[in-house]
């Protein structure tokens, strides 16, 4: 019964783009994150000089700092991008392949 | 690079469980006994006997395994949010690295980035196949098409393994923080966790634990927030004025705000970034988590609120740390004998305690040693509950009775797999006193980012991986993270007393994590076993439930 389901849902051509979709903007933000915290950290072992710098003339805030900081808040807001977007956008293509194959069996 | 003393060996533990190797004192014995505190105490009974009401609650509540291992999956993804924080965030996090950015500045603050950047991942490309395929462990997930006896026991033990070890690092950590806090011996310190511990969760299951996490995570907010901003308004709120004085008196001066040695070299860097993203993404008392909510929604949503507090909570200990310099480390009143940097009295992880005590005196102080309490307990439980289920669920209701056991007898049998684990960890916690444990965490999250989690990847994305690969995947990555934590200096040097260690680095995910895949790459490729073929026909079908949650656990008991 549910092996046939998920034959029906396989055969949709929705569900090739569900999963094409929602692929590429999960990978696509993972790279960014992955990208951005190892390239940071290979920064901390080769270039510790330049993150130990002001971020103005007479500021207390260095660059390392401010930089951490910011993947903070940026991965945080990456995080709820994807989160908004999958319990919308995707969630609701996934409902209607889930009731299309449905209809399908009856 | 006097910096370079940073010892690397014990970055993992240091955070992690509480700076015990960091600080030194506390394995070394040398620590002495505090006065009894009252404030402390009583708090810490108010918040015993708050859980102890929502232990009585939830074990009315607690009937089948379902309501057992997942809460019934009623939590919701707020709730749920704040558990998984309240699980990620141990006493060390709060001790460890208020200490840290005291100490280092600059590296305390790398650390807690890298705590944090594996949860966005995890969101991304594993919250939603959790949900969706498992149903009580993460042993669900990896037995799911291949051989259940066998690919169950392997995720079982390696599960346990995982607990013990965490267990212990735990368990040690509270006796020594509970004789400082409280002024209570440590084996009576050791009883009253364990205890504690078993009567949450045979008697409250997942229900009990869930809230215990909720409100120690809640308490924990409110508590760091407070001391924060008592403390920053010292400085009228202004970084600039907070940074100014504290970079005119500590000793790194200027460079308080500049890499030092924590990542100097890359090789140990990317180590540690591999085996605290992954770490996390193995370990099994965070992974049940995702199974405690509705559907694929609400885990994400927990995932989102998990990351904003844990994220929210780092930057508060910062500032601590930071005004802790000023605050804490220019007061004669803290230091051993009143010398200005000294020793601090009761160690280097005093830090946050004695910042909380000289800006909102005894009853601020009181309030939050029993926040670091609640938050041993609350992990303890998270933990002993994750191996008990491994136990009960994976081991004796799939392996050993193939899946025909009743929920009743299921049920029991964790029960009595939790009392069993509660007195192996007051066990264990007495027999290491007086040993250097901090190796246990580095050795809990590398068998976690190294046996658990390539197997559970591969299973979610590999349509290829077999039984057989699977099998030679987990139990080669659980001995290459064993054997690469024995080999390296916190326990070759430092526990056997060899002059040097043969594996130059301290964490082991770099390398034992490429041995597991590359396992289970060799081993299913060259499965040809008809069973290998039927597995790798299942996918298919497994792949279609991952991606929709059609046929998952929830939607088909509601």
């Amino acid at each position: 019964m549910s092996s046939l389901m998920y034959e029906k849902m396989r055969a949709n051509p929705k569900f090739q783009q569900l999963v094409k979709t929602r692929g590429r903007y999960a990978w696509t933000l993972s790279i960014v994150v992955l990208g951005l915290f190892y390239g940071f950290v290979l920064m901390v072992a080769f270039q510790p000089a330049v993150l130990g710098r002001a971020v103005g003339e007479g500021s207390m805030l260095t660059v390392g700092v401010a930089a951490e900081l910011f993947l903070f808040i940026l991965f945080w807001v990456l995080s709820a991008l994807y989160v908004r977007r999958a319990n919308t956008e995707f969630d609701e293509l996934t409902e209607e392949i889930v009731k299309q194959a449905s209809r399908e069996i009856k | 690079m006097m910096r370079r003393l940073t010892p690397y060996v014990s970055v993992l533990g240091f955070a992690l469980y509480g700076a015990m190797a960091y600080a030194g004192p506390p394995v070394d014995g040398a620590l002495e006994k505090q006065a009894t505190n009252w404030h402390a105490i009583v708090m810490f009974c108010l918040f015993v006997a708050m859980t102890m009401g929502i232990t009585y609650w939830a074990s009315s509540r607690t009937k089948s395994a379902a309501d057992f291992y997942t809460a019934g999956g009623g939590i919701t993804g707020f709730q749920n949010g704040m558990a998984i924080a309240g699980d990620y965030m141990s006493a060390a996090t709060l001790l460890g690295l208020t200490a840290m950015v005291y100490g280092q500045g600059f590296d305390g603050y790398l650390y807690m980035l890298s705590f944090f950047a594996g949860w966005p991942v995890i969101l991304f490309l594993m919250a939603e196949r959790l949900r969706n395929l498992g149903r009580f462990t993460f042993s669900d997930i990896t037995a799911f098409r291949l051989d259940q006896g066998k690919v169950r026991t392997m995720a079982a033990l390696s599960s346990l393994v995982v607990v013990c070890f965490y267990l212990i690092a735990q368990m040690v950590g509270a006796g020594q923080l509970i004789k400082l806090l409280f002024g209570l011996d440590y084996t009576i310190a050791i009883f009253g966790v364990g205890i504690l511990m078993m009567v949450y969760v045979t008697f409250g299951g997942m229900a009990a634990t869930t809230w215990v996490q909720i409100i120690k995570a809640g308490m924990l907010l409110t508590g760091g927030t407070l001391t924060m901003l008592l403390a920053f308004s010292q400085f009228g709120f202004s970084f600039h004025e907070l940074m100014e004085r504290a970079t005119n008196v500590h000793k790194l001066g200027l460079k308080l705000m500049t890499p030092g040695g924590l990542l100097a070299d890359p090789v140990n860097a990317i180590s540690l970034g591999l085996g605290l993203m992954f770490g996390t993404a193995g370990l099994p008392h965070i992974l049940m988590r995702f199974f405690t909510v509705n559907n694929a929604k609400e885990a994400r949503k927990s995932v989102l609120y998990a990351s904003g507090i844990v994220a929210y909570f780092f930057n508060v200990i910062l500032l601590m740390g930071l005004c802790a310099i000023l605050i804490v480390g220019q007061s004669p009143d803290f230091f051993e004998g009143g010398t200005v940097g000294g020793k601090l009295v009761g160690g280097g992880n005093m830090v946050a305690m004695h910042l909380a005590k000289a800006v909102g005196g005894n009853m601020l102080l009181g309030f939050m040693a029993a926040v670091a309490f609640a938050t041993i307990l609350a992990v303890v439980s998270g933990l002993a509950l994750a191996g008990a289920s491994a136990i009960s669920h994976d081991l004796y209701a799939r392996v050993i009775k193939k899946g025909k056991a009743s929920d009743s007898s299921e049920i029991r049998v964790s029960k009595i797999a939790t009392i069993a684990l509660g007195f192996v960890a007051i066990f264990l916690g007495i027999l290491f006193e007086k040993q250097n444990v901090a190796f246990m965490v580095g050795l809990a999250f590398g068998v976690a980012a190294a046996a658990n989690f390539p197997v559970l990847i591969l299973s979610m994305y590999w349509k290829g991986l077999t039984t057989r690969g699977a099998l030679f995947a987990g139990y080669g990555g659980l001995v290459s993270a064993v054997l690469f934590v024995v080999l390296s200096k916190a326990v070759w040097v430092d526990v056997f007393g060899f002059k040097a260690a043969i594996f130059p680095y301290s964490q082991p995910a770099l390398f034992a994590m490429p041995v597991a895949f590359l396992l289970a790459f060799i081993f299913s490729k060259s499965d040809s076993s008809v069973r290998a073929r039927s597995e790798i026909e299942a996918f298919e079908d497994q792949y279609v439930r991952s991606q929709t949650g059609f046929g998952s656990a929830s939607a088909a008991s509601h």
